[in-house]
């Protein structure tokens, strides 16, 4: 029973920072048709990006909003030179084009900042007793503030004037533009949103698993699956879909290894396609 | 996409057969004349652009992208080591048949998913698919060897009746030059008959080809495990080769550069893809010898730039230049 | 004010447009009649970019509109209501008339003069402005397309087939709207089928037939001698 309490609460903060990685993936593919294989990889450069401020000014916040502007910057880099000349082309082409860039990425993190794993330290420290485990508060407290990132991009969304625009851009390209939005500015606006969520994701995961060059896949391969499982382009289907997925990996873990728990969200990625390929968390379409 | 079938745009039936011919006879003296390293370095070109071969029957011919090609490959694999640790004396064909069955099982996987899938879809599901069978393998030390994989010893080549021999560089060579281009030339008809044109008005137009009559997903499933032995065979012939299976080979990355290979090469004409495999592996042995691990990075950057500028490959470029 | 000269346009490979001049002045209201299928539409997506415009000028104010950003037309006074409406459905009627109010340069007093002003126009809009666009009627729906570029405050809208398929009470309420628009000294390029409306709202008319102007009269001529509608539109 304490078990199955710490792995709930473990599957909620991972599921936590996986909505927000997912979240910027399924806002850009729900604008563009893009499918991004670099987010995994924007997110490790934030994580690096964020222990290197780390360590030059000793202050968790400032990383964490350095990392998110540094790549924001690279994403907007990125959309403007890679991605904005295959508009208009199969959307194929976009992950093979995103799928080079995160090669780039990768190696230039090797090259930058070499193979070891760096460490982030809790920025909030402490632990509180949890049956017989200490843990960590910082847990808790990244958990909450995903929650509030994402609240906060929900509001922007819902309210904001350029929310409106994002989602009436991503509703009608065409009609968009004649009422004067400028589509193009849109999109690279939110290209430089999801990569800077990506970014933040990294710099608050840190402190759990620590920083590797080679950390981006595995969360471009979860975000990609739990899109899927949510509804391509469904935000609130990725956030809930980012949960689902996060505590059956955290029940998996509890009788397999880790490293097989992952499965258990291969497995709900291939019921989700067989039954449901619109996705678990949308309504069925009329 | 938006790539034309080779056959229709190559100047003459004759041409092409001189063309082929003058090929696969440098290819048969290269090792003849080569020194060792340069020597397996052709037979690992030929290995790998088998394996790109297979991809394009899905990427250039029916319009489905996989990143899961190392599913195959590795299966292919490990399905040799099977038969050549369990099996005594070990057996080059029986090797054959297991790493076939091995990526056949795969392949029928992937494909029961792939009538239902499209698209991005297809792409996301065949690189979880390929990420399931990585864990697996990567987990299930007992069987696989884990981390370590699985090391043999290279079976003697034997061809029946006619007696048996050790491999040597140069007759692996040949074998695995005679295996390439007899699944080339096997695919290639395949792909030219009202089968592969049915694959192509697929990638053109799937809802109109199902509106013709054509029962689409029996196409599909066809062309993924067309694709998946084939990706299978090079596993086989990769695992005799090195003698060993590693999970290493089951992994993305693999996947990746088998796409890559596809992109650069020219995707819809089955020899792009060995051109592609070429183009990558000289340029990697050449860039690496500077740049170490770091030779993606311009690599990265000539296939993004192929990608936006070249969508036909550097085939497809050379061929219109040289049609200019 | 707007002068098509000559254009012509593609889809693809099909020639669709071949040669059009159509000349509006400031505050007039023109028709474009003819068939369906004649390019009518294709015109006025030309006009907006949409197309591929392989010959011709098209021109506002003296300005060339070629190489422009599709969403520059919006800032120099061009608003179009597609035959579709295109309304963004998953937006609220409020939020779809917020995609033209919330552009840069419009005060906040002057935004809610606009609004007022739309709403006065049609106060159903007022009703249902927390409802989601795709859940209103037809009707609705046209006059949320038809609101959405009057808070533009264009000097031009190019109007598809804003009476398509509506009922006669709402056919009216149109027709009162243009002749608002009319008194506001907005210009209106009208496409239409209904012919009695167009040749009541409009001054001058053009006809269409297989991606040409066929005819240009006045649209007084054309009420007097119905022999030129009848030819060319077969009623």
């Amino acid at each position: 029973m304490a078990q199955i309490i710490i792995q709930t609460i473990n599957g909620l903060v991972n599921g936590m920072v996986l909505a927000m990685v997912a979240s910027g993936l399924t806002l850009i593919f729900g604008i563009m048709d893009i499918v991004n294989f670099a987010h995994g990889d924007l997110l490790m450069l934030g994580a690096f990006v964020g222990a290197t401020v780390l360590t030059v000014t000793g202050n968790f916040w400032l990383a964490l909003l350095a990392a998110a502007i540094v790549i924001a910057a690279l994403g907007v880099l990125l959309q403007v030179t890679t991605l904005r000349p295959l508009i208009g082309r199969d959307p194929l082409t976009t992950i093979l084009a995103t799928f080079g860039v995160s090669l780039v990425l990768q190696k230039y993190a090797l090259w930058q900042w070499g193979p070891s794993v760096r460490q982030i330290s809790e920025p909030v420290p402490g632990h509180f007793t949890l049956f017989y485990l200490e843990y960590p508060w910082y847990r808790v407290a990244t958990a909450l503030l995903a929650g509030l990132i994402i609240g906060a991009l929900w509001l922007f969304l819902k309210y904001g004037k350029y929310g409106i625009w994002i989602r009436a851009t991503t509703q009608d390209r065409v009609m968009a533009q004649a009422m004067g939005i400028p589509v193009p500015l849109v999109h690279t606006a939110v290209f430089a949103i999801g990569s800077a969520m990506a970014a933040a994701s990294g710099v608050l995961f840190g402190p759990f698993g620590g920083v590797t060059q080679t950390m981006g896949f595995d969360f471009t391969l979860r975000a990609f699956i739990v899109v899927v499982v949510g509804g391509m382009g469904n935000l609130g289907g990725s956030i809930l879909a980012s949960i689902f997925v996060s505590l059956l990996e955290a029940y998996a873990a509890l009788v397999v290894s880790p490293a097989q728990a992952v499965i258990a969200s291969f497995v709900v990625l291939v019921l989700t396609m067989l039954f449901r390929p619109t996705g678990l968390f949308v309504p069925t379409p009329k | 996409m938006t790539t034309a079938p080779a056959a229709r745009r190559t100047p003459s039936a004759v041409g092409y057969r001189i063309g082929l011919t003058v090929v696969l006879a440098l290819l048969a003296l290269a090792p003849l004349v080569l020194p060792p390293f340069w020597q397996r370095f052709v037979t690992e070109i030929l290995i790998w652009g088998l394996l790109a071969m297979s991809s394009d029957i899905l990427i250039g011919y029916t319009g489905m992208v996989s990143f899961g090609h190392s599913a195959f490959f590795g299966l292919g694999m490990y399905g040799a080591a099977a038969a050549l640790l369990t099996v005594k004396p070990p057996d080059l064909w029986l090797a054959g048949l297991y790493g076939l069955v091995g990526a056949g099982v795969v392949a029928a996987f992937v494909a029961y998913f792939a009538t239902r899938l499209r698209d991005i879809y297809f792409a996301i599901s065949t690189l979880v698919f390929s990420q399931i069978f990585y864990v697996i393998i990567f987990t299930w030390t007992e069987v696989t060897g884990g981390e370590n994989g699985l090391t043999f010893s290279q079976p003697r080549l034997s061809l029946l009746g006619l007696g048996s021999d050790r491999f040597t560089p140069v007759t692996l060579h040949w074998f695995v030059l005679a295996v390439v281009t007899l699944s080339y030339l096997l695919i290639r008809r395949i792909l030219q008959s009202p089968f592969g044109k049915v694959l192509e008005s697929i990638r053109e137009n799937e809802a109109r080809t199902r509106a013709i009559g054509y029962h689409i997903e029996r196409y599909k499933i066809v062309a993924v495990m067309l694709s998946g032995l084939c990706a299978g065979l090079a596993g086989v012939l990769y695992a005799i080769q090195n003698k060993f299976a590693a999970p290493d080979f089951v992994f993305f990355t693999v996947s990746g550069e088998v796409v890559i290979f596809n992109v650069m090469g020219g995707m819809g004409t089955l020899v792009g893809p060995f051109a592609g495999a070429a183009f990558f592996l000289l340029l990697r042995e050449g860039l690496s010898r500077f740049l170490t691990e770091y030779y993606l990075i311009p690599l990265g950057m000539i296939f993004v730039a192929i990608v936006i500028f070249l969508p036909q490959g550097l085939l497809g470029f050379l061929r219109r230049r040289l049609n200019q | 004010m707007l002068v098509l000269d000559a254009v012509h346009a593609h889809y693809g490979k099909s020639h669709v447009l071949h040669g059009v001049s159509i000349e509006v002045r400031a505050g007039e209201v023109v028709g474009l009649l003819g068939r369906n299928g004649v390019g009518k539409t294709t015109t006025l997506k030309a006009i907006m970019g949409l197309v591929q415009r392989t010959g011709g000028r098209i021109a506002f104010e003296g300005r060339d509109l070629a190489g422009l950003p599709p969403h520059g037309l919006a800032r120099l006074g061009i608003a179009w209501v597609p035959e579709e409406r295109r309304i963004f459905r998953l937006l609220t009627v409020l939020e779809n008339l917020r995609t033209g109010l919330d552009r840069p340069g419009l005060s906040a007093a002057r935004r809610e003069v606009v609004l007022e002003k739309v709403y006065r126009h049609f106060p159903i809009l007022r009703e249902r402005r927390d409802q989601a666009g795709g859940t209103l009627s037809g009707g609705e729906q046209q006059m949320l397309a038809i609101a959405r570029a009057m808070v533009l405050e264009p000097k031009i809208i190019l109007l598809d087939e804003p009476t398509e398929g509506l009922m006669p009470r709402m056919v009216a309420q149109i027709r009162e709207i243009v002749h608002a628009l009319h008194q506001d000294g907005v210009a209106i390029l009208l496409v239409e089928q209904n012919v009695p409306l167009t040749l009541e709202a409009a001054g001058r008319v053009y006809i269409m037939e297989k991606g040409l102007v066929r005819h240009h009269a006045p649209a007084a001529e054309l009420r007097a001698d119905h022999g030129v509608i009848h030819e060319y539109l077969g009623v």
